[in-house]
């Protein structure tokens, strides 16, 4: 049906556009849409914690509901990328003469290397991939980032379940030292978290760099240390002094080796790089913080356009 | 079922329009949209090279076509209004609407409103492998609820939707759900909560007779607890039924704005009088 437009037959009363605007004004109506201030984004995120536990948990249990073993897979899955790792690297390649325990090694550094892996990848997608949801409701859009970043890390939990029995297994004796593990998770987790909210405002502006992150990722994975010593690396002074420093406080190296140190009785503190727990921390509060105020200066754009 | 109504026609009336107070002021406002990649002729490569390179220059050489989708709409909503949209496919309604709820950017004018306008949907945040339970959850948190808010409602939800009412559906993943169910559920669950400003588009035509009913008269009650409520749909009865004032874009412009009865009237003559022919005879006069 194909109609012409006529001059609107009762044209609506055309209103004095500064009349309306203070008329809003005087019944104290707000812009829709606006951006709120940085503590207001902060509260209005607190207020919405639930969503952001139950948005992971969610999306943790809808990745396995389809197959058949069900969530057994949340273990396997990391099992059987350590599994193919020790036997390339472990086997072919024969790193395994050089480092002691070197499985408990390699698996400690798959698991922790995977968490800041798919944290960021699923920060990459987390404004693209869901703009549904984002053009749909209201609530502060980092609520997405650090959900997937929360889903990882309850992931993380379901693979260090496995790693502990492996350890048990290996005969690497239990000890106190285990308990390091939880402030590790938390900078890791933070640190993974606004990488994340970065990755994320980058890539609502930018999708195609979804497509880059895996080649990144890859190439940052080869050279933190996950299937090699880094220690080992750095030993002597066959290597400039700037490389080494740069092998030494790369963050994910820094929180591989946090790990490995906690866990792997074998793995002496005089592998760790110097000033580790500080380096651990200020990589959390840099990227944590950083990344969040860098994710809220766009907060008004997700989803638009 | 013609008493019933005849009887939604007088529970209408008791919800009187504050005059005084306004809710959403939309001043003038236009909204563009921006298409990436429509570049005929030459290769999509050269095309998005060209975006990059010669950004703001040559946006459409580069094959960024603009929609200009709503022009100059001007309106005030006030407190305790029921306000319908209408035009025909494609006339800027559920744009509008977006831009209302501070989903979409608008290009010129602005947009004022009283607290957060929401648009009733939750299908986004649902997911189909879960169990209807837990997306009643889910989905009740996505629009700002609390644990505690959703488990006091947690029953009349699930009554709401009568998902249970042919055996115990709830427990089952809602991508077993047929259309319908599924439809009904994501009413039910947004329909939980009471918003300022109520943004509903089209979501009666769903689910069976007896459920647009009671979803009907769920709005009804919605437009009681809310500020003001705003309602696009191609159901005209729908809109008769719960709106006292229609706005009819057409082409992104703001065409008629006035009470129900006027609107649609000239509405129903513009669209050929398909609901009734009493309007069809009135078109040829």
């Amino acid at each position: 049906m194909s109609q012409v437009l006529h001059t609107p037959p009762h044209s609506p009363a055309p209103a004095d556009e500064d009349d309306l605007a203070a008329l809003a004004a005087r019944h104290g109506l707000t812009v829709s849409g606006a951006r709120p201030s940085l503590p207001e984004y902060v509260r209005q995120l607190w207020e919405r914690r639930h969503f952001i536990t139950a948005f992971a948990t969610a999306k943790l249990t809808a990745q396995y509901s389809q197959a058949k073993l069900g969530q057994v897979w949340q273990v396997m899955t990391p099992l059987l990328n350590a599994a193919v790792y020790y036997f390339i690297f472990g086997v072919l390649l024969g790193t395994k003469k050089h480092v002691p325990d070197y499985i408990p090694f390699l698996v400690t550094g798959v698991f922790i290397w995977t968490f800041t892996q798919s944290s960021i990848m699923a920060g990459t997608r987390a404004i693209s991939g869901n703009l549904g949801l984002v053009r749909a409701l209201h609530f502060p859009r980092a609520a997405l980032p650090i959900s997937f970043a929360l889903q990882q890390l309850q992931q993380l939990l379901f693979s260090m379940a496995a790693l502990f029995v492996i350890l048990i297994c290996f005969g690497v004796p239990v000890s106190v030292s285990w308990l390091l593990v939880i402030p590790a998770l938390f900078l890791q987790f933070t640190f993974n978290a606004g990488v994340s909210m970065i990755m994320a405002r980058m890539g609502a502006k930018t999708p195609d760099i979804a497509q880059l992150m895996p080649f990144i990722l890859r190439t940052w994975m080869y050279l933190s240390g996950v299937m090699w010593s880094i220690s080992k690396l750095t030993k002597g002074d066959h290597l400039p002094r700037a490389v080494t420093i740069a092998l030494e406080t790369n963050p994910a190296a820094v929180y591989i080796d946090l790990m490995r140190y906690a866990l792997i009785d074998s793995f002496h503190s005089s592998q760790l790089p110097p000033h580790v727990w500080a380096a651990a921390t200020g990589w959390a509060l840099l990227a944590g913080v950083g990344g969040f105020i860098y994710f809220w200066k766009a907060e008004e754009t997700y989803g638009r356009g | 079922m013609a008493e019933q109504t005849i009887e939604y026609h007088t529970e209408r009336t008791p919800v009187a329009a504050d005059s005084t107070i306004p809710t959403v002021v939309c001043d003038g406002v236009d909204i563009i949209y921006r298409v990436n990649g429509t570049g005929a002729g030459r290769g999509s490569a050269t095309a998005a090279l060209n975006r990059m390179l010669r950004r703001e220059k040559a946006e459409k050489a580069a094959g960024v076509r603009t929609v200009h989708a709503v022009k100059k709409v001007s309106f005030v909503a006030y407190k305790g209004e029921a306000i319908g949209l209408i035009g025909t496919n494609g006339s800027g309604k559920s744009t509008l609407l977006k831009a209302v709820a501070g989903l979409l950017p608008v290009e010129n004018g602005r947009i004022f409103t009283h607290g957060q306008p929401s648009l009733l949907g939750v299908n986004a945040a649902l997911m189909g492998d879960l169990t209807g339970e837990r997306n009643v959850y889910l989905g009740g948190l996505a629009m700002g609820m609390s644990r505690e808010q959703i488990k006091e409602r947690y029953d009349s939800i699930v009554d709401f939707s009568g998902i249970n009412e042919k055996g115990d559906f709830i427990t089952l993943p809602m991508r077993t759900y047929s259309s319908g169910m599924g439809a009904r559920l994501r009413f039910s669950i947004a329909a939980a909560k009471d918003h300022d400003v109520l943004l509903i588009d089209e979501a009666l035509a769903t689910g069976d007779r007896s459920f647009q009913r009671r979803s009907e008269e769920r709005i009804r009650e919605l437009r009681q607890h809310a500020g003001t409520v705003f309602l696009v749909s191609h159901n005209n009865k729908s809109i008769r039924d719960t709106c006292d004032r229609v706005l009819w874009l057409e082409r992104g412009e703001l065409r008629m704005d006035g009470p129900t009865e006027e609107v649609l009237e000239a509405y129903e003559a513009f669209t050929g009088g398909a609901d009734k022919p009493k309007e069809k005879a009135g078109q040829a006069a």
